[in-house]
């Protein structure tokens, strides 16, 4: 019973030592990287976090060019309104809004889901429906005509049973297999 | 004088594409053969006096006679000798005289082909090539004159008054001769100075225009009640050209885009890059499709609709790029035309309706499709995809008109629809080409079809995982690449069956019996060789559009980054003056990967002081994995130098232009002219017409 106890107990301390190894590697990892986060939240907005928001905008007063591209002045001084208000804690959601609300539809890349705009999300997927409807119409109407060429073949009075008329399908199989094999 | 020659030039061809139209309706109407002559002479004789109106407009140029406006507008003392002579279409007027150009040039050769058993579509096709030739050298003449002096009247007041005075202020224009000449010229666009930038626009237009051949054709024949096959086989190799044009067009001017425009990417869904998009979406389903009509006589209905649209949309893509209607980058040339063009291009969505409707009884098919596993079948899914990628393209790209018209605002539509629209489309049109190849005229057994695909399947998704266990974890990049192997396994081995054929049947070597086949049957696998490049193409698209990653930061003199694989260390910078009025800033970067010296790279901007234009000119450092590109953004005089850089680290992306290597030496093979094809052709020919009896004109 002892042994066991102190066997538990060098296992416990064994566990707690580990353990305390581990919080104390990940105390000291975290002191390292928290000045970053501290940076990030105090306003050191990066170029890239500028920009991957202004990827998302089209100047509102260039030809169809990007935000983050456009060299202009006009340009870099929108990007800076977009540092300024990510350094302001702004999500890019707010940022948008902000476009949107200030220039008008132009300024997204993406036109807005509502409103007149939602007709540029929704007409492609109609087209494709409809598209897929009319060909598969076409389709089912050419296997129809299909079906009743074979009946018409078919002789109508027999005095003998009328055999079954032989699927088109499984025939032209038959004579490919057929054609295979002579090939090899 | 010389700029009224060349005026004068370009007066009588417009003159003489209106007696072309009259004189072959006479002669069609009244059957007159010699009339249709005559009208046949005079398309022919447009193309020198177009000629020679070029010639004169570059000897302008050179000659730096600043007393004509276009001179003046596209070039100056400082210019190259080679870039003056590309001035022909650096600006508006002259890049509507080059149109002009390739027009007559284009119209000329397939008015004098030996005519033979199509004689009978010829005055047709007179009138339609003519009206166009009307259309557009009425454009040059009268609104867009290259000739014009500077100081030219603009003409005053809205309708209806500008119907006087537009004529009245022309006619003036025409004696005006300026007082004052300016001593200098204002330099060529910037862009334009660039070898891609050169080529880029000369491709399009023969695109473009090269378009306009089959749709004459196919037009005359349908009017002349020959809607059959005849007219396919003499528009195959003008359709072919025409595709690889227009193809080559939109490879370069990515290309371009890429090198010099610097902001990272090839291709933007700009409204402009798209009007010369849609014309070749629609063109490689025509292409596709005419096979059928050919083979079977069926589709007639699909082709006539498919190059009528392929016509509008390089009409309405003229409009787009030279009239401004969806304003864009390229559209730097703002002017009215553009009202004109609408004008033309309603007539003729008008004029082909009219006839289609008209010769219907023509569009009839004799075949049907019996089957939903056959080839016919997969061509006509290769026209509703392609078909669906043009209505979704177009609809993007023009949708922001209407908006604009009804509720007062411009709206965007960028990259990301169209990304994610067509992303999809284009996978399925992936699969498709590979599957294609294997369906069979009328019926395809399934079970059959379902064992030739089960071994490239296996064997892409044994490629996906191994990608997968490699750390490719992007599914849509597994979904692409998958598609991408499927597919070219499934091309290559057309490739392995036919040339094993060979080997077995006639003892030939493997790279024999390859030359061979392909020789032998150079549209088929011309076509293969054609997939091949676009599946590479595609792999290069996949893996920069998912894999791409960037980076900008501002760096003192000294200080590095860091980006995947690799760090960049700014070393310094220097100003430097260039040709003309150029003014160079160049920064000098040193690039290591994985902490070894890859080599020096110089980005720079460069800014042209007369026109205050600046542009970033990228340093990019390629392989066959990856590109490294870096603009220089912005620098600092004052501080230490800094100076703030942009990277992208584009994965593949040397595959899209070897891929388009690739697409363009298959469209060449197809299009080459197979002498023992000839020969069976003539022979042919000639037998029909001992049938016939010689009465070629029905």
């Amino acid at each position: 019973m002892a042994s066991l106890r102190a066997q538990w107990n060098t296992n416990h301390s064994r566990i707690l030592f580990r353990l305390g190894f581990l919080f104390g590697a990940l105390l000291c990892l975290a002191i390292l990287v928290l000045p970053a986060f501290a940076q990030a939240g105090s306003g050191q907005v990066t170029d890239d976090e500028v920009n991957a928001i202004a990827k998302g905008l089209y100047c509102p007063i260039c030809e169809s060019t990007p935000l983050d591209v456009c060299a202009t002045q006009a340009c870099a001084d929108w990007r800076q309104v977009i540092r300024t208000k990510l350094g302001e804690g702004q999500t890019e959601a707010e940022i948008k809004a902000y476009f949107l609300d200030q220039y008008g539809p132009r300024a997204l890349a993406e036109p807005p889901r509502s409103g007149v705009t939602l007709t540029v999300w929704l007409l492609p997927i109609l087209a494709l429906i409809v598209g897929g409807i009319i060909l598969l119409r076409y389709f089912r109407n050419s296997r129809t005509t299909k079906a009743e060429e074979s009946v018409a073949v078919a002789p109508i009075e027999s005095p003998v049973p009328a055999k079954e008329v032989p699927e088109d399908g499984d025939y032209r199989s038959r004579i490919e297999s057929e054609l295979r094999d002579m090939k090899r | 004088m010389i700029a009224d020659l060349g005026y004068a030039a370009l007066l009588i061809a417009f003159l003489a594409a209106i007696y072309a139209v009259a004189a072959a309706a006479h002669g069609v109407r009244t059957k007159q053969s010699r009339w249709v002559e005559s009208g046949r002479h005079a398309t022919l004789i447009i193309f020198p006096l177009v000629v020679l109106a070029c010639g004169l407009l570059v000897t302008l140029i050179l000659r730096n006679d600043y007393s004509i406006h276009y001179v003046w507008s596209v070039s100056s003392l400082g210019t190259p000798t080679y870039l003056k002579v590309t001035a022909l279409w650096g600006g508006q007027a002259g890049s509507v005289l080059f149109f002009n150009l390739i027009l007559a040039g284009f119209t000329a050769a397939a008015m004098a082909r030996k005519w033979d058993n199509e004689l009978p579509i010829m005055p047709y096709a007179i009138i339609i090539a003519s009206i166009t030739q009307i259309f557009f050298l009425f454009l040059t003449v009268f609104l867009e004159n290259p000739f014009a002096r500077i100081g030219a009247v603009v003409a005053e007041g809205g309708f209806p008054a500008i119907l006087i005075n537009g004529p009245v202020t022309y006619i003036q224009n025409l004696f005006l001769r300026p007082e004052f000449v300016p001593p200098d010229g204002q330099g060529l666009n910037p862009l334009l100075r660039h070898p891609g930038m050169i080529i880029h626009p000369p491709m399009l237009y023969l695109g473009y225009v090269g378009f306009t051949i089959p749709f004459v054709f196919a037009m005359a024949a349908l009017i002349a009640r020959r809607f059959d096959r005849g007219w396919i086989r003499i528009t195959r190799r003008w359709t072919l050209a025409a595709w690889l044009f227009l193809g080559v067009g939109l490879i370069l001017g990515g290309r371009w885009a890429y090198d010099v425009l610097g902001w990272g990417g090839y291709w933007a869904w700009d409204p402009v890059e798209n009007s010369s998009l849609l014309p070749w979406l629609t063109g490689t389903a025509f292409l596709h499709s005419v096979v059928i009509q050919e083979k079977r006589h069926m589709f007639k209905g699909w082709n006539i609709t498919l190059i009528i649209v392929t016509y509008l949309l390089v009409v309405l893509g003229t409009l787009n790029v030279r009239g401004g209607l969806v304003s864009s980058v390229h559209a730097f040339a703002q002017s009215n035309i553009g009202w004109f063009l609408l004008a033309f291009w309603t007539f003729m969505i008008f004029f082909s309706i009219y006839w289609v409707y008209q010769r219907r009884d023509q569009l009839k098919s004799t075949g049907e499709i019996k089957s939903f596993w056959s080839r016919e079948s997969a061509f006509m899914l290769n026209n509703f995809f392609f078909l669906m990628i043009t209505a979704v393209t177009f609809f993007g790209t023009y949708f922001p008109v209407p908006t604009e018209l009804f509720t007062g605002q411009k709206v965007t539509v960028g990259a990301p629809f169209y990304e994610l629209v067509n992303g999809v489309l284009f996978a399925c049109l992936l699969i498709l080409m590979g599957i294609a190849p294997l369906t069979m005229w009328y019926r395809t057994s399934t079970r059959w079809l379902g064992r030739m695909i089960l071994g490239p399947l296996a064997a892409a998704t044994l490629a996906v995982v191994i990608l997968f266990i490699f750390g490719v974890r992007n599914w849509i990049a597994l979904l692409g690449f998958w598609i991408v192997i499927f597919s070219l396994i499934l091309t290559l081995f057309e490739f392995f069956k036919g040339a094993s054929a060979r080997m077995r049947s006639k003892g030939e070597s493997p790279f024999a019996a390859l030359a061979a086949l392909i020789s032998r049957n150079r549209r088929r696998y011309g076509g293969y060789i054609i997939h091949i490049g676009v599946l590479v193409m595609a792999f290069g698209i996949i893996s920069t559009e998912l894999y791409q990653q960037e980076t900008q930061v501002r760096l003192a003199r000294g200080s590095s980054v860091e980006i995947g694989d690799f760090s960049m260390t700014y070393t310094g910078i220097e100003v430097n003056a260039g040709a003309d009025d150029l003014m160079i800033t160049s920064a000098n970067v040193d690039v290591y990967k994985n902490g070894e010296f890859i080599r020096s790279l110089t980005p720079r901007t460069e800014l042209y002081t007369r026109t205050r234009q600046p542009m970033t000119i990228p340093a990019v450092r390629s392989t066959l994995t990856e590109d490294f590109y870096v603009i220089l953004v912005n620098w600092e005089s004052s501080t230490n130098e800094a100076a703030t850089f942009r990277i992208f680290l584009n994965p593949m992306i040397n595959w899209v232009w070897s891929g388009a290597l690739i697409f363009i030496a298959g469209t060449l093979v197809a299009a080459w002219r197979d002498p023992a094809d000839e020969k069976i052709k003539a022979a042919a020919g000639a037998r029909s017409r001992l049938a016939v009896g010689g009465a070629a004109g029905d």
